[in-house]
């Protein structure tokens, strides 16, 4: 059982690698502006098989599939609400078809994007919903975990947390938070700190807590600190390559790997379970973080 | 006016019920409706945008006090329109790019009314051709555009173009946004101003249509 290998894997105290981004890599294969990504899990699945195929080959533990917006709430803002099974269902296969023995596939699951009561017009019971459909498909497809991310409201998180306990009582549950730096510390946007995020997601049930996307991977190494003291749960911690710089009239991701990895070793120095990118990380970053999480371990 | 400071304490407090309550009396009280929208809601919805820019409050307590603001506003409205009294500026917002983080382009919807401005929001994923169709037809001042992915950014800059192609440029004034676009991206594709965040882009909007 290759779910239970992830959360006896981190047991061993041995760091893993997950992977890199995945959106920017389906632009580069064709998704058109306004699409929704999970469109090509439709299809399009050889280029999620491909996409998947780089991260194991470069070493990566963990990939994820690209179902960050497979919520039926979500899918609904794109038309594609009724399509929910066959989206989740085909992003699983793609993972696992290439995955290697020891590859672990990771169903990724991101905001609703819809505001709870009585801040918006969302009813929990629905978003619960929501999460407890497109879980239940992580767990039937036989996908290893799953990854609640990007989360900036602690109550959708806790939602997507207990939704994936209600469907197995064995799937290990990765949850992450996306943070702002403000003068006052670190807070989602909804006003989530960081231990109140880590102890919502913790006693919601999460196997495994921390921060995704939304910095580059300084910053997200004084999260990963914060993090270190206010649980003792392991941590996932999934950086953006920097924050996105004009260069020549486009926009490029400035954190090159090598700086990624080096910067990163101080995640290893405090105890990170699980290291990955986020927006504008590819390949490259990935194996060259393998290279350095290797030369230590 | 005790009143109207009380429609403002009400509002920041995100009490909505409290604050239409309040509306209707100082309209039966025949308080001059411009004083109960600058003294009680904007005046209220200011401070929450100013607590919002120093970080004492978050999100959910500027989504409260905008609802607040909304229930007063709607008993407001007819009164302000039989008056005859115009909105400060008329914006049409939207995002270039459908994704969740058109809660950014929302929150700058929510800032701008809150502060006076008549809004129409065009929702996500915009075509160019509608951001300026909308302006001219709407007789807008403004054009705030947000983007939230780095390949979708360019979308901005055919905007600005075919503003200038369509001889409105000037005219129309472009604000930009949203995670990926900074003050230099804004400058380099000829877009009038860069908004950071909400409170930001109204300060900024409010440059741009001369008030404030």
């Amino acid at each position: 059982m290759l779910a239970e290998t992830l959360l006896a894997r981190l047991g061993r105290g041995r760091p893993l690698v997950s992977d890199g981004a995945i959106g920017t890599m389906l632009i580069d294969r064709g998704l058109k502006a306004g699409l929704a990504p999970e469109s090509f899990n439709l299809e399009n699945t050889e280029a999620l098989e491909e996409i998947a195929r780089l991260y194991f080959d470069v070493g990566a533990d963990i990939v994820h599939t690209n179902t960050f917006g497979g919520s039926s709430l979500k899918l609904t803002s794109h038309h594609l609400g009724d399509r929910v099974e066959d989206i989740n269902r085909n992003a699983i296969s793609a993972v696992k078809s290439v995955a290697p023995e020891q590859g672990i596939v990771s169903m990724s699951c991101g905001p609703t994007g819809m505001i709870l009561k009585p801040y918006g017009d969302a009813d929990p019971e629905a978003v619960y919903e929501s999460f407890q459909q497109q879980l239940a498909i992580a767990v039937d497809a036989g996908a290893d975990a799953v990854t609640i991310e990007t989360m900036i409201d602690l109550e959708e998180a806790k939602l997507a947390v207990k939704a994936a306990k209600s469907v197995s009582g064995s799937i290990p549950v990765l949850a992450t938070m996306t943070f702002d730096d403000t003068p006052k510390g670190f807070y989602t946007i909804m006003g989530v700190s960081i231990e109140k995020a880590a102890q919502g997601l913790g006693a919601a049930g999460a196997d495994v807590v921390g921060s995704n996307c939304g910095n580059g991977i300084e910053t997200m190494v004084k999260i990963a600190r914060e993090f270190t003291k206010v649980t003792d749960l392991p941590l996932l911690i999934q950086a953006n390559a920097g924050l996105p710089e004009l260069r020549d009239g486009t926009a490029v991701y400035p954190e090159t790997p090598e700086f990624m990895a080096e910067k990163a070793e101080e995640l290893l120095e405090m105890g990170v379970a699980i290291i990955g990118g986020c927006c504008g990380t590819t390949p490259q970053h990935m194996r060259v973080l393998r290279q350095m999480v290797d030369s230590r371990h | 006016m005790e009143l109207l400071d009380n429609i403002a304490k009400n509002l920041e407090a995100g009490e909505d019920e409290k604050v239409l309550e309040l509306t209707k009396a100082a309209i039966q009280q025949k308080l001059p409706p411009q004083d109960i929208l600058d003294k009680g809601l904007i005046a209220g919805m200011n401070v929450v945008g100013e607590r919002f820019k120093n970080h004492d409050i978050f999100l959910p307590e500027v989504l409260l006090a905008a609802k607040a603001m909304y229930a007063g506003m709607d008993e407001l409205k007819p009164l302000l329109i039989e008056e005859g009294i115009p909105s400060i500026g008329k914006v049409v917002i939207g995002s270039v790019q459908g994704d969740l983080h058109d809660i950014g382009k929302n929150l700058v919807g929510i800032m701008l009314k809150g502060a006076g401005f008549e809004v129409i929001d065009l929702g996500s994923d915009v075509s160019p051709e509608k951001f300026i169709d909308t302006a001219e037809k709407e007789e807008a001042g403004v054009i705030g555009m947000s983007a939230l992915l780095t390949t979708t950014m360019s979308v901005m800059k055919q905007v600005v173009e075919l503003l200038d192609g369509r001889g409105l440029k000037g005219k129309v004034k472009i604000i930009v946004g949203g995670a990926p676009v900074s003050a230099d991206f804004a400058k380099e594709i000829g877009a009038d101003a860069y908004g950071f965040d909400g409170i930001n882009a109204v300060e900024k909007i409010k440059g741009l249509c001369g008030v404030g």
